[in-house]
């Protein structure tokens, strides 16, 4: 599945749901965290609103900043400056365990020494509930994720992907407001990833917990969000749902991070010099006489994809690929008319 | 956890060791410049006599003439401990290295059996050397019984004898550092640099060798140190004919009762071996500073 | 330039060297034969240890009958467990500070003071602690013994926990924090109960150094309160005699057994850690 597919999932998912007014739960405003006495910045400016019942998620990659910045939320992590509201009430200061926030860890962190019944049953232990409540919830988040045979099991005899169903039960069942993610799909293998990004989906939505999701993977982020922040360096470069961000993409890095883009300078279209255009590989066509082409390259190479053929044009200096449906012979060497509707380009601001 | 916590959890540990460790030091230090008192322990003036006198002696008129006795001493346990030190690492290196070729099941076992001996009292590993070595020891009846020889070789009581016993007492001592570094090598860096230099000496010399030296250098303190201070195996083995460092404080506190000069004594092995440290130290921030 | 798929004409094993294992082998042999010897040694019925006359228990019995013996083993067991008792609960709340505490400035020079047992020679410590005693005044036989004992004891019980409290990593305190736990029952629920092998281990450990321990012993300890090494370091200073062998042999397949519960303990990989942690731990700056 590639970024294309992924949108189209998701869009899919998100058009038959109602749409109720949303009701912000997260408040990031201003937040930053310096390092060194102010000379590392490893979050710079950020403001974000995660919405009630939201799938959110922070995209970036190695060392953007959206661990910290989902560290923070946890309450791990403190701001250098800036505010974080949970429910309107400010939570700077606040240790994790006074915050209604739960986390699944990379490596889930599950304790080794406490069956799967009793990692699950710890935070609510901790809550002091009543032992017939704990048992009853237990029971419940266990069904939720399919693993009620497994109660009595310790987790070093559970599978990897298991384990994270352990992880998640463990982190749902206190009935938190905000469940936090970090890369939580990430030793898993590639079957695996698909069916639990799936599953997850459908959890959020079950529950309607405000998920928050750290991935540096954009198929991971676009298939299953409602909205997404892209982050870079340490600042949001762009937030908005998984169709923005892949259709309108506000900078190159955007583009350039989330599927396939190629980027053509306004040069090349005729246009003005100082403007860069993104342009999907999956919409670009070749020119017929009904779709007259808006630039000329020489191919260079074609692979055959099956369902699609790759193929790569070499214009003014640089490389530009599209998808073609279907199979497309001509010879490499020869010059090729390329063509795109005027919807899908989309104009870079910087 | 807080400052406070973490302040409050380490007092017992690093306050009992310092009034029992630290202070007593210093207060040797102290002692070491003070006069003996006949009955033991010490009383004033203070002095340097007793630095004075490892290398000079002081007849009444206050003339000093030059003893190399206690020079001697010194000397020796220098040289018994560095060669305690080179033996083990020549023993000690090429056992850590065929641990670390086995399968890991193997490796534990070996690796228990190697240091398992380490946990025996060093009062019985020391006289079991005695049972062997001595006139009506086992080695000697072996070789008579051979009739290799007639009257029973002087096994015991010499500087060979301590240098055995030392080295069996600390060759553990320095496999398992060794071994903690070489565990942490990279067999596939191993075959590269095997398929670059083709020749075992050579992988040795260039790959092995130098990752080796912070394993080794460890191992070195962890010999040098107790060696240089040891008290059992010269006083065991050496049959009080040999003095080391070790033994010649422990006689100032029994039977000569000059605790001054054994106080001065101590401070000299504690420097020498504070320097040797630091020097490993020192070594190994520079070996850090270019890997 | 060889083909990969193609055997080398002498495959280079580089796990493979030739007499190594023999010499390992040998050296293993060397640092047993002695100590089996003396077991051996010890079962001689005959009073003239080079002259084998048949297995006997006898020595054993006489040694575990003599009054003398028994109450040096006795202060023996008294001062270890002690000791031990009061260096493990000292050294957990060392190990925590110095594996989940603060980074606080002067750390170094802390882990440094805990380390100097380690690191001084047995000599030194000895006699140090002597002055120090007499200067104080302190003649309260056994009391001495246990003071001393526990502050050596300190960094033995100290390392498997430090190696212990690395090597499950923080992960899952932080885990337990963000389920609601508060400090004292994380410690409670979560590190103690994982934390419990190097606890073990380190009981051990310091059980084992303080058994053994001959020198500070010596020096410290007055008249009525010999600890078992002393009493027989006196024995044997009159020399070879199958009671010393039957009493050596006893003390010998203590340490063993305890030696040998303590690898049961730790996994295998702890055993080298500990090493590479004393290792490590020496040079402390």
């Amino acid at each position: 599945m590639n970024a294309a597919d992924a949108v189209a999932l998701s869009t899919s998912g998100n058009q038959t749901r109602q749409e109720p007014a949303p009701k912000p739960l997260i408040a990031i405003s201003g937040v930053e965290k310096r390092f060194g006495g102010g000379e590392i910045r490893a979050l710079s400016d950020i403001n974000i609103t995660i919405n009630e019942r939201e799938f959110f998620t922070l995209l970036g990659p190695s060392g953007c900043g959206k661990t910290t910045l989902l560290r923070m939320i946890a309450g791990f992590e403190h701001p250098s400056s800036g505010s974080i509201l949970l429910a309107g009430k400010n939570v700077l200061g606040l240790p994790p365990r006074a915050r209604s926030v739960n986390m699944v860890f990379q490596n889930y962190a599950l304790f080794p020494h406490l069956t799967v019944a009793q990692n699950i049953a710890f935070g609510m232990e901790m809550l002091n509930w009543a032992k017939f409540e704990i048992s009853e919830r237990v029971a419940e988040v266990l069904t939720l994720v399919r693993l009620e045979a497994y109660h009595n099991r310790k987790p070093a005899q559970l599978s990897g992907g298991q384990q994270q169903r352990v992880a998640l039960a463990r982190a749902l069942a206190p009935r938190p407001q905000v469940l936090l993610l970090d890369e939580p799909l990430s030793a898993l293998d590639m079957k695996l990833r698909k069916e639990m990004q799936f599953e997850l989906k459908q959890l959020q939505q079950e529950t309607g917990v405000t998920f928050v999701l750290v991935t540096h993977d954009q198929e991971e982020a676009l298939a299953m969000s409602d909205r997404l922040a892209v982050m870079s360096a340490g600042r949001v470069q762009q937030l908005g749902t998984p169709q923005e961000i892949y259709g309108k993409p506000v900078n190159r890095f955007v583009a350039d991070f989330i599927g396939e883009a190629n980027l053509i300078s306004g040069l090349l279209l005729g246009r003005q010099a100082d403007v860069t255009f993104s342009v999907r590989p999956e919409r670009i066509e070749l020119a017929t006489a009904s779709a007259p082409a808006r630039l000329y390259g020489i191919l260079q190479a074609a692979t055959f994809l099956g369902a699609d053929t790759l193929i790569e044009v070499e214009a003014g200096g640089g490389i530009i690929r599209a998808r073609l449906r279907g199979v497309q012979m001509a010879a490499p060497g020869s010059e090729i008319g390329l063509f795109w509707p005027d919807d899908a380009e989309w104009e870079l601001r910087e | 956890m807080r400052l406070k916590t973490t302040l409050l959890l380490l007092l017992p540990a690093v306050g009992l060791i310092f009034l029992f460790m630290v202070i007593p030091m210093l207060i040797s230090l102290l002692y070491s410049f003070m006069t003996a008192n006949v009955y033991g322990g010490v009383t004033m003036p203070f002095t340097f006599g007793a630095y004075v006198q490892m290398l000079f002696d002081q007849d009444f008129s206050g003339n000093l003439t030059f003893m190399p006795d206690y020079l001697l001493i010194m000397l020796r346990s220098v040289y018994l401990a560095l060669a305690t030190t080179i033996l083990s690492l020549a023993l000690g290196f090429p056992i850590a290295w065929y641990i670390m070729c086995q399968t890991p099941a193997r490796r534990t076992l070996l690796l228990t059996l190697v240091t398992l001996p380490f946990w025996i009292n060093t009062l019985i590993r020391t006289y079991c050397w005695i049972l062997l070595l001595r006139d009506s020891g086992l080695v000697n009846g072996f070789l008579q019984y051979l009739g290799l020889i007639d009257h029973p070789l002087p096994l015991l009581y010499n500087q060979p004898a301590i240098l055995l016993g030392l080295v069996y007492t600390f060759l553990p001592f320095m496999v398992l550092p060794i071994y903690a570094t070489l565990e942490r090598l990279d067999p596939r860096l191993v075959e590269a640099a095997y398929d670059l230099y083709a020749s075992r000496w050579r992988l040795f010399q260039r790959v092995i060798w130098p990752l080796t030296k912070p394993g080794i250098a460890a191992g070195t303190v962890l010999v040098f140190a107790p060696a240089l201070g040891s008290f059992l195996q010269p006083d065991m083995l050496g049959g009080g004919k040999q003095l080391l460092i070790g033994s010649l404080i422990e006689m100032q506190f029994t039977s000569s009762r000059n605790w001054p000069f054994g106080s001065a004594l101590a401070m000299l092995v504690t420097i020498a071996v504070v320097l040797a440290l630091i020097l490993q130290s020192r070594r190994r921030k520079v070996m850090e500073a270019r890997a | 330039m060889k083909m990969s798929g193609m055997a080398k004409l002498r495959p280079f094993d580089w796990r493979h060297n030739p007499g190594f294992g023999t010499f390992t082998a040998l050296m293993i042999m060397f640092l047993y034969a002695p100590l089996i010897v003396l077991v051996v040694y010890a079962f001689n019925a005959n009073r003239l240890v080079t002259i084998w006359s048949g297995f006997s228990l006898k020595w054993f019995m006489q040694v575990v009958s003599d009054g003398n013996i028994k109450l040096a083993a006795e202060t023996s067991l008294i001062v270890a467990a002690c000791a031990t008792v009061c260096a493990t609960a000292i050294a957990i709340a060392a190990a925590l500070a110095f594996e989940r505490g603060w980074n606080f400035f002067g750390r170094g020079i802390a882990v440094g003071v805990v380390m100097i047992p380690l690191v001084v020679p047995e000599i030194v410590v000895a006699i140090t602690t002597l002055i120090f005693f007499s200067m104080l005044g302190m003649t309260i036989g056994i009391l001495n013994l246990v003071i001393a004992h526990t502050v050596f004891c300190i960094p033995f019980a100290m390392l498997p926990m430090q190696g212990r409290l690395r090597s499950m990593g923080a992960a899952y305190e932080d885990a337990a924090r963000d389920l609601y736990g508060n400090e004292w029952r994380i410690f409670r629920r979560i590190t103690l109960p994982l934390l419990a092998p190097g606890i073990i281990s380190g009981a051990i450990l310091a059980f084992v150094s303080s058994l053994d321990d001959f020198l500070i012993s010596f020096m410290v300890s007055g008249a009525g309160n010999t600890t078992l090494p002393v009493y027989v370091y006196g024995m044997m200073r009159q020399g070879v005699t199958p009671e010393v062998n039957a009493i050596s042999t006893i003390l010998l397949l203590i340490s063993t057994a305890l030696a040998v519960l303590v690898f049961l303990f730790s996994r295998p990989s702890a055993v080298s850690r500990t090493a590479g942690a004393a290792a490590s731990a020496v040079p402390s700056s």
